[in-house]
């Protein structure tokens, strides 16, 4: 077996020094009529017969980059610099553990507290942890910290907040009996959240651009949960947003929390995502996840650590903030490199080529007999209102080879509402030829 | 000498020892790397791109026009940057990484192939289910390894990690409870004191309370002390097994019966699974839940803390709660159960616990462990439990002659010491540890388990060789006789040759300093 340094002689000479007759002395405290049980699975295999077998099972699958592709909602088919699958791969980083041993971690460590200012920077807050999962439990999350900030139990979710994201929230919030409020599906981007916040609200949770695209101003919505004393919450599941509209935090969000996927992150079918989670100054001591600090060492020199750990669970036990022990380390480091090729610039040319692209296919799709754009702003994504169940357009356009974007009968599968919706979402990786074919497909459909 | 074109050979014996420090604050290979904020500007960039020319006019007049902070380096700067940085890491490929109950092995580079190949890698989580039925089998098949390898009925695969897994088997619990209508009556939960952190978290965490069941001299559940803790307000036990001492809990039939007499559920912590994985099924041994770190038994990648992976095996009576979405075969065809009305539906009235994550779990991971399990076979997930057991065992006897055993007898997968061979030493357990970075090694885990006094957990996994291991032993062996002999300085100054000296973490806590800012602004 390739991946085992012993031999039969080692274990034998081993076994003589730890002064046991046979392997299964070792397992003695194990029940003996559940030792050595008896599986139906396969013996070992060569690497050319695995890579042959999970590469048969990867083509069964249709990739993002084999033809026109247009499905968002959360995960974002952005091309990533070769540079970056480089560097993650690197053994040092690969293959190193949680930084608990800084003094010789502090590669780790250092990119930490670069990717904790990237995204503060980014989402205009004072301060971002470590990372979460991805961007739904962050969002959870962040609502179990409004709790514990404002020591109320109820929370109000948009109607246009990703229904998988509210869904996690509830799951999460139930648990304890919370008040979970969910306002009715809004495509247009101008629901009256502000009216149903009272005196018991611990957070309302908006996403901007929303799960249809919209792109929101946050500010009258923070100032009427300021007013009675809740925390808003922005979510952010496309990050690239954040280099063409104005940050949550210019907008008077209290918590951020985002999905870093867009930078750095491939989509492998969903997972595994990078949770941002930016606050503000004052709610430090109440966030969950890992933190990096500055500090120095014995010889005065800078150098990073773990730190305000008293908050954790390895720590603080059944008093943490949060069970989450293991995060999204090398999905950092992915965001971090990537981040850092692009720079402000080369963010926010990024960002404006998305816009350019998504403009130029609302156009095409909306010039489609039948077909009606829903927004009245976007960035990258946008929804279309079609003259019939979208699920069935896209099962047709996509054996036509066109990806066509998540109809609303995936996500709201319950809400007659959101029958006819389409959500469209076109990055940098769009041709011009995509959005033809896509345009082309969508009128032969219709 | 012939490899000198210069035509000047250098000689070692010039070369007079000298701590000097250099005009760079550089060692050699050693260099030191600033910021990428303060090497970059927010004008340069490693990315080459079109240039926009649609205008902001759909931005709805909420176009970003403040600066935003974020300076940018070119593609060679960025490299340099990152390979200096990653430069002072210590990794499983450059030694042994012993980190007790953390379980660092040699991590497969085939998996990372296979994880990037476009149909996984490149694969959009709500693309059309006729454009992920290779995804969906994947699931299915690692889905079935599981269940075998555990011996119970039903995984949840999407959890995101350890922890996240330990939510949802408790949620599991709880959602049981609720469907017999003792939800609010049973509250109480029990873990031993020398549980992981995550365990009385992830209790909390679901609403429970939480309480601590003492252990035995032998360093196990007290059987006779849980059962007195046992009543009908019981919810479950959070019980890992082998445990945190790295010892079997030989009673577990015993405790699980009680348990379940009483009620409650158990729930096993199944972070150690890797030491019986191939050897003892889970689930004879009488478990209702048990999440399985992919990336500690089943080797993906720790990544310097993440992504984990961490599907939960549920037994019959946990199975009908389990989490939403999950893949359903019929007729040839896989489908996915995403709405808890869906999957009322599909178990005949149950109420799913609900989502614990958008999309699907942890994909790229478990097409990494699959890979991983393939090519070890059962044959060889059976071998790497035994030679996990057996290099443990072998480090056991060899260190117990100058350092001290917490517990009599054999290990498990792991080996834990006490600091009782360091009394009157002036040498404590983290000035052991870091001495150990000074000798080439990283330290195993320290003061955990809480139950032992300056605890050192050992774990060597399967991946050592006897070489590395006696190389490694030896060392400790020599750093323990050093502070038996009085040698204490080079301990308190430990570590001396890494990249940094022992770090202020009292002053980091005290002052936190979580992100860069400009010197000015630093300033005030």
């Amino acid at each position: 077996m390739r991946y085992l340094p012993l031999n039969d002689a080692d274990r034998t000479a081993m076994l003589a020094a730890i002064g046991a007759a046979k392997i299964d002395d070792l397992f003695e405290d194990v029940p003996a009529d559940s030792l050595n049980a008896t599986f139906d699975l396969p013996d070992h295999l060569g690497e050319m017969e695995v890579e042959r077998a999970l590469g048969a099972m990867a083509a069964k699958n249709r990739a993002a980059g084999e033809g026109p592709f247009f499905i968002g909602c959360g995960a974002y088919a952005h091309h990533v610099p070769a540079t970056v699958d480089h560097i993650i791969q690197r053994s040092e980083f690969l293959t190193s553990y949680t930084p608990y041993q800084p003094e010789i971690a502090q590669g780790t460590l250092q990119y930490l507290f670069e990717f904790q200012t990237q995204v503060a920077a980014l989402t205009g807050m004072d301060v971002a942890n470590a990372s979460m999962y991805d961007g739904s439990t962050g969002c959870a999350e962040a609502a179990l910290m409004a709790r514990r900030v404002t020591k109320r139990k109820k929370v109000i979710l948009s109607g246009a907040l990703h229904p998988q994201y509210a869904a996690v929230t509830r799951t999460n919030l139930e648990l304890h009996n919370d008040n979970v409020i969910q306002a009715p599906i809004n495509t247009g981007a101008a629901e009256d959240l502000a009216s149903m916040i009272d005196d018991e609200t611990s957070c309302v949770i908006v996403q901007n651009p929303d799960v249809f695209g919209n792109i929101r101003d946050l500010t009258p919505i923070a100032e009427a949960a300021h007013a009675k004393g809740a925390l808003l919450v922005a979510v952010v599941t496309e990050t690239v947003s954040l280099g063409a509209i104005k940050s949550p935090g210019e907008m008077g969000a209290d918590i951020v929390v985002g999905e870093g996927q867009s930078i750095g992150n491939g989509l492998n079918y969903g997972g595994p995502y990078v949770g941002l989670f930016a606050t503000r100054q004052k709610y430090i001591r109440q966030m969950p996840g890992r933190l990096c600090g500055e500090t120095t060492d014995a010889e005065g020199k800078r150098g990073f650590v773990l730190t305000l750990s008293t908050r954790e669970q390895h720590i603080r036990r059944d008093k943490a903030t949060s069970n989450i022990c293991t995060n999204s380390g090398l999905c950092t480091l992915a965001f971090t490199v990537h981040m850092t090729l692009l720079g402000e610039a080369g963010l926010r040319r990024l960002a404006m080529l998305n816009h350019d692209i998504a403009g130029k296919a609302a156009d095409a799709l909306g010039a489609v007999t039948g077909v009606e754009i829903v927004n009245k702003s976007y960035f990258n994504e946008f929804t279309l209102r079609l003259p019939k169940n979208a699920s069935a357009v896209v099962d047709t356009l996509a054996k036509e080879g066109v990806l066509a974007g998540v109809p609303g009968g995936r996500l709201w599968p319950d809400d007659p509402a959101a029958e006819n919706l389409l959500i469209v979402a076109a990055t940098e990786r769009v041709t011009e030829g995509d959005i033809e074919t896509f345009a082309l497909k969508l009128r032969e459909a219709l | 000498m012939s490899m000198n074109t210069q035509g000047r050979p250098t000689r070692a014996d010039g070369a007079a020892l000298s701590d000097t420090p250099t005009f760079t604050g550089n060692k050699a290979l050693q260099i030191e790397e600033a910021l990428s904020f303060e090497i970059g500007d927010v004008a340069r960039t490693g990315v080459d791109l079109a240039e926009p020319t649609g205008g902001a006019h759909r931005l709805g007049g909420l176009h970003r026009d403040s600066d935003i902070g974020l300076p940018g380096l070119t593609e060679p700067e960025t490299m340099r940057h990152f390979v200096r940085l990653s430069q002072k890491n210590f990794a499983i490929d450059m030694g042994p990484f012993p980190l007790g109950s953390c379980t660092m092995k040699h991590n497969p580079r085939l998996n990372e192939k296979v994880a990037r190949l476009p149909g996984f890698g490149d694969l959009h989580p709500l693309a059309p289910q006729s454009a992920v039925q290779g995804a969906l089998e994947l699931i299915d098949r690692l889905a079935f390894w599981l269940k075998e390898l555990t011996g119970m009925p039903a995984v949840a695969m999407s959890p995101k990690a350890g922890a996240h897994g330990e939510l949802c088997g408790m949620m599991a619990i709880k959602s049981a409870l609720d469907a017999r209508g003792e939800g609010s009556k049973r509250t109480r939960v029990l873990a031993p004191e020398s549980a992981h952190g995550t365990n009385p978290a992830t209790a909390v965490q679901c609403g429970f309370t939480v309480e601590p069941i003492p252990a035995d001299s032998t360093g196990r559940v007290d059987l006779g002390a849980l059962k007195e803790k046992l009543s009908d307000d019981i919810a479950g036990i959070m019980v890992t097994n082998p445990n945190t001492c790295g010892l079997f809990e030989r009673d577990i039939r015993a405790i699980a019966d009680a348990v379940h007499e009483a009620g409650g559920y158990f729930y096993c912590d199944g972070a150690n699974f890797n030491a019986i994985a191939g050897k003892v099924r889970p689930g004879d041994l009488g478990i209702d839940a048990m999440h399985i770190n992919l990336h500690k038994t089943f080797s993906t990648p720790h990544g310097g803390g993440g992504p984990g992976s961490g599907p939960t095996v549920l037994s019959d009576a946990l199975a009908p709660f389990a989490p939403v979405p999950y893949v359903v075969h019929e007729n040839g065809v896989f489908h996915l159960v995403e709405t808890r009305r869906a999957a009322k539906a599909e178990t005949s009235g149950a109420d799913s616990m609900g989502r614990l994550t958008a999309f699907h779990g942890q994909m790229g991971m478990f097409v990494r462990a699959l890979a991983y399990m393939m090519s070890h076979g059962v044959d060889g997930v059976r071998q790497a439990a035994e030679d996990a057991v057996l290099n443990a065992n072998y480090v056991l006897a060899r260190l117990k002659t100058e350092m001290t055993p917490a517990f009599d007898g054999f290990c498990m997968h792991e080996a834990l010491f006490d600091d009782r061979f360091l009394e009157g030493t002036g040498v404590e357990t983290i000035d052991f540890a870091k001495a150990m970075i000074d000798e080439g090694y990283h330290p195993m885990t320290m003061y955990f388990p809480l139950v032992v006094h300056g605890a050192m957990l050992i774990e060597p996994t399967e991946s050592e060789s006897k070489r590395e291991l006696d190389l490694f032993c030896n060392a400790l062996l020599s750093l323990a006789k050093r502070a038996k002999a009085g040698e204490v300085e080079p301990f308190k100054a430990a570590p001396i040759y890494a990249p940094r000296r022992r770090l202020d973490e009292t002053a980091a806590a005290r002052n936190p300093v979580l992100k860069w800012r400009p010197e000015a602004q630093a300033a005030e």
